[in-house]
C-alpha cells in the first residue's frame, strides 16, 4: 500500500514497513497498490547488460575469475584436535611445508620451501615490473613463478630462483633457449576461467615490446588459439611431452595444466601422457581477459575438482608420485590447508598475488571512479589503464608498481599464507602440511559435502556416500 | 661422416650425442640409419651440423631446430620442424599435419605434399612445398613465407596475420580475412630466392600471392560473423 505519486522503489520488507508506518502517521487516504517489484530474472544488472549489448554489439570482455558465488573452501571447516587426536605445539613443534615437484621422470625435480606457487600470468597482460615483483617475492619466500602467454622476460628469469616455462597453444615467444633456461615446463591445455577458450590481448596493450615478443604488428587485437597447433588428443600429447623431454635431456619436470571440467578423466589422461605434475585450475581462477559469459558459465569450481583428480591419481597408484597443484580462488592459509587436506600437493595463486602487489587497492579509488568502476570491482584489465600499474603496458602507469616493494609485499603475503596453513595443520596434529587429510574436514553445506566428499558438519554423511 | 644406428642405440643416446656437438665440433656430418618412423628424432639441435636421416620419421623430427641442416630421406610424420628457429630441414617425401608449425625462422622444404595445417601459426619460418598442402594451412600465420607449388586445400590462410602465401596451383577456398594480393616485383624476387634455395624448378610468375586483408585486426561488430 503506497500513496500514489510518491513511492520509493524498494523490495526490502523492512523498508516497506517503515514506509507504511510513516504514511499512517500522515493520516492520509490510502489507495491500495502493489509495491514496485524488481524482477529476480531481469534484475537491474542484467538489464544494464542487455542495454550495453544493444548499444555496442559486442560481448563483455573482462579479466578476473568467476564473480558469482560458488561452493568454495569457505564451506568447509577443520575439526581440529580432540581427545582422540592431539595437537602440536604452535611455536615449538615442527610443521613442515616443503614440497618436491616432478619426482616421476625429471632428473632435476623442483624443491620448494612452501606449497604455494605463483601461477602463470603473461607478460603483456602484466607489466614487466610486475613480473619482476612476482619473481622477487616468490624467490624470497622459497617458491616458484611461472611465465605465461607471451614468452619469458629477462626480468622474471633473473628474479625467479625457480621459473616454470609455459608451452601454450599460441607459442608466442616460444624458443628452445628459454626452454633450456627454465626450471620446469608447463604444457597448458586449459585454464579454469575459460576451459576450451584461447587468450586475447587487445590492441591497447600491444606495445612495441609485446608485439616484438609475439611476432605481431603493434596495436592489433591478438588472439591466442585455444588448441595446440601441433597435436590433438592424449596420444599426441604423450609424443609432445617426449619431444620436450628429449630437447631438455629429461632434466626438467613437465607439468600439464588443465581447466576444471572433467577432472577425473583429464588427470588420468595427463598422467598417461607422461606428466610429472598436474595443475588443475577451477572456475574462480583469474584470467587476463576473456568473455564474461565464458568466465561465469563454463567450468567447475575448484572445490568440485580436487577429489575426482585425487581419485584418478589413487586409482592409478600415482597419488604423491605425480604431484597435483590446484588453483582458482586461493586467498588464505585456510584455503591452502583445505586444498592440501583434500589431496593436493600444492596450490597456485594468481589473483591473490596481484592483490598483494596492489591490484584494486582502495587508495586508487578516485581513479577507479574515473574509469566507471570502484576498487574491488575493477576488472577491465584488458584495457591497459590499471591505476595500480599492474595490468598495463603504459610506461607511466607501470611506474606505480615498484618491483622491490611489490616483491616484499608478496613475500609477506606468502609467509602469512604459510603460517596460517601451519597453524591449522598443528591444530589438527600434523607435522607436515601434507599430513592433512579429508578426515580433518567437515562441510557446512550439502553442496560442499557432495563436492569435497567430506561429511556434513555434525553428521557422518555426505551426498553420494555409500550410494545415497 | 658419423653413422648412428637408431634401432640399436636408441633415441635418448641419439639426441644426447647430437646435443653434445657445438660450434667447434669436427663431427659435422651425421648419418642416422634405421629411423623406422621414430618420434622426436634430432630435436633441439643447436650446432652447425648436417644430419641425414635415412628413412621416414615419426612426430616432430627436427623440432625446435637451431643452426643444423637436417635432411630426411623419406617422409616425415606430424609436426616436422615445429617451432624451428634457424637452419634447414629438407623432406624428400611427404609431410604429415602441422609441418613447420609455429616456426620462427630457417627453411623447411617438403619435396612432396604436406598435409593439413602446414605452417600453422608460423612466426617467421620459410616453407616451400613441392606438391600440395591440405586444409587450414597457414592458419593464424604471423610472418614468414609459405610457397606451395601445387594446390592448396580449404580455408587457406584463415585468420592470417602478416605471413605471405604463394600458391602456383588452385586454392580450394580462402579462410577468413585471407585475400589474393597483387604480385609486385619485390614479391617475385622473394619467391625466386626461396625456390632457388629449395632447389625447386618453378617459375615465380606462375604463382599467385595471398595475404591478410587485415579486417580482423581490431574487433568490429560488422565482422562478428567472421570471428
Ligand atoms: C592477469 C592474469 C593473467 C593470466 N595469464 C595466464 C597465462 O598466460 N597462462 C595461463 O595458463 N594462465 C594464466 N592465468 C591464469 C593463472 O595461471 C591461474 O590459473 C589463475 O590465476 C589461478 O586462480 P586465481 O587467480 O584465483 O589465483 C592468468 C591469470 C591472471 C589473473
Amino acid at each position: 500500500m503506497v500513496r500514489p505519486g510518491s513511492f520509493t522503489i524498494s523490495t526490502s520488507t523492512t523498508q516497506r514497513l517503515i514506509e507504511v508506518t510513516e504514511m499512517k502517521d500522515e493520516k492520509t487516504q490510502f489507495v491500495s497498490r502493489t509495491v514496485p517489484q524488481q524482477s529476480w530474472t531481469f534484475s537491474n544488472p542484467i538489464n544494464a547488460e542487455i542495454r550495453r549489448a544493444a548499444d555496442t554489439g559486442i560481448y563483455d570482455i573482462r579479466g578476473g575469475g568467476a564473480k558469482r558465488r560458488v561452493p568454495h573452501f569457505d564451506d568447509l571447516l577443520f575439526l581440529g584436535a580432540s581427545i582422540s587426536r592431539y595437537p602440536l605445539e604452535g611455536y615449538r613443534e615442527k610443521c613442515d611445508t616443503r614440497v618436491t615437484l616432478g619426482t616421476r621422470f625429471a632428473k632435476h625435480p623442483i624443491e620448494l620451501d612452501i606449497p604455494i606457487t605463483i601461477a602463470g600470468m603473461s607478460f603483456g597482460a602484466l607489466s614487466g615490473p610486475t613480473k619482476e615483483a612476482l619473481g622477487r617475492g616468490a624467490s624470497a619466500a622459497g617458491t616458484s613463478t611461472t611465465t605465461g602467454d607471451g614468452g619469458m622476460t629477462p626480468e622474471e628469469r633473473v628474479h625467479s630462483n625457480k621459473l616454470v616455462y609455459q608451452v601454450l597453444p599460441s607459442r608466442y615467444g616460444m624458443n628452445p633457449v628459454d626452454l633450456r633456461r627454465a626450471d620446469a615446463i608447463e604444457v597448458v591445455i586449459g585454464q579454469g576461467a575459460k576451459p576450451g577458450g584461447g587468450g586475447m590481448l587487445l590492441g591497447q596493450k600491444i606495445s612495441d615490446r609485446v608485439a616484438e615478443m609475439r611476432n605481431l604488428p603493434k596495436g592489433i587485437d591478438q588472439r591466442s588459439a585455444c588448441r595446440h597447433p601441433d597435436w590433438t588428443g592424449p596420444d599426441d600429447l604423450e609424443i609432445k611431452i617426449l619431444e620436450l623431454r628429449e630437447i631438455t635431456n629429461w632434466e626438467k619436470p613437465i607439468y600439464v595444466k588443465i581447466g576444471g571440467t572433467r577432472p577425473y578423466f583429464d588427470t588420468t589422461l595427463a598422467v598417461k601422457a607422461g606428466a610429472d605434475v598436474v595443475v588443475l585450475d577451477g572456475m574462480q581462477g583469474g584470467t587476463a581477459a576473456t568473455q564474461d559469459v565464458f568466465i561465469e558459465h563454463v567450468g567447475l569450481p575448484i572445490l568440485a575438482c580436487i577429489r575426482p583428480a585425487v581419485q584418478a591419481l589413487q586409482d592409478m597408484g600415482m597419488h604423491r608420485e605425480v604431484q597435483l597443484i590446484v588453483s582458482g580462488g586461493i586467498r588464505t592459509g585456510a584455503d591452502v590447508a583445505k586444498a592440501i587436506a583434500l589431496g593436493a600437493d600444492a596450490v597456485s595463486i594468481g589473483t591473490a598475488a596481484m592483490v598483494a602487489l596492489g591490484d584494486n587497492d582502495p587508495k586508487w579509488e578516485k581513479e577507479y571512479q574515473k574509469l566507471g568502476t570502484t576498487s574491488g570491482a575493477y576488472d577491465d584489465w584488458h584495457e591497459g589503464q590499471d591505476p595500480a600499474g599492474i595490468t598495463t603496458q603504459n610506461p607511466e602507469l607501470e611506474k606505480r608498481m615498484n618491483p622491490v616493494e611489490g616483491g616484499r609485499r608478496l613475500k609477506n603475503y606468502l609467509k602469512v599464507l604459510t603460517l596460517e596453513a601451519q597453524t591449522i595443520a598443528r591444530a589438527c596434529g600434523k607435522s607436515h602440511l601434507h599430513n592433512l587429510e579429508p578426515e580433518d574436514l567437515c562441510a557446512l553445506t550439502m553442496e560442499a559435502a557432495a563436492m569435497a566428499r567430506v561429511p556434513l558438519a555434525g553428521t557422518e554423511w555426505y551426498p553420494g556416500k555409500a550410494g545415497f | 661422416m658419423q653413422t648412428f644406428d637408431l634401432a640399436s642405440e636408441g633415441l635418448r643416446k641419439l639426441n644426447q650425442t647430437l646435443h653434445a656437438q657445438n660450434a667447434n665440433t669436427n663431427q659435422t656430418e651425421w648419418n642416422i640409419v634405421n629411423p623406422k618412423g621414430s618420434h622426436a628424432i634430432a630435436v633441439g639441435l643447436d650446432a652447425p651440423i648436417s644430419v641425414t636421416v635415412n628413412g621416414s620419421t615419426g612426430y616432430y623430427c627436427a623440432g625446435m631446430n637451431q643452426q643444423a641442416d637436417v635432411h630426411i630421406k623419406g617422409s616425415a610424420g606430424p609436426g616436422v620442424a615445429e617451432n624451428m628457429i634457424s637452419g634447414s630441414v629438407i623432406v624428400d617425401g611427404d609431410a604429415s599435419q602441422y609441418a613447420g608449425a609455429t616456426g620462427h625462422g630457417g627453411l623447411l622444404v617438403i619435396k612432396g605434399n604436406a598435409s593439413s595445417r602446414c605452417g600453422i601459426s608460423m612466426k617467421g619460418i620459410d616453407i616451400v612445398v613441392g606438391g600440395n598442402v591440405g586444409h587450414m594451412s597457414a592458419f593464424m600465420a604471423q610472418s614468414g613465407n609459405l610457397v606451395v607449388c601445387g594446390d592448396a586445400g580449404d580455408a587457406l590462410g584463415d585468420s592470417l596475420y602478416e605471413a605471405r602465401l604463394f600458391v602456383r596451383g588452385k586454392v580450394k577456398s580462402l579462410g577468413a580475412d585471407c585475400i589474393e594480393k597483387e604480385m609486385r616485383p619485390e614479391h617475385l624476387k622473394i619467391l625466386a630466392d626461396l625456390l632457388e634455395r629449395a632447389g625447386i624448378d618453378s617459375k615465380p610468375e606462375e604463382f599467385r600471392r595471398y595475404g591478410s586483408a587485415r579486417q580482423l585486426y581490431n574487433f568490429h561488430v560488422d565482422n562478428a560473423a567472421a570471428y
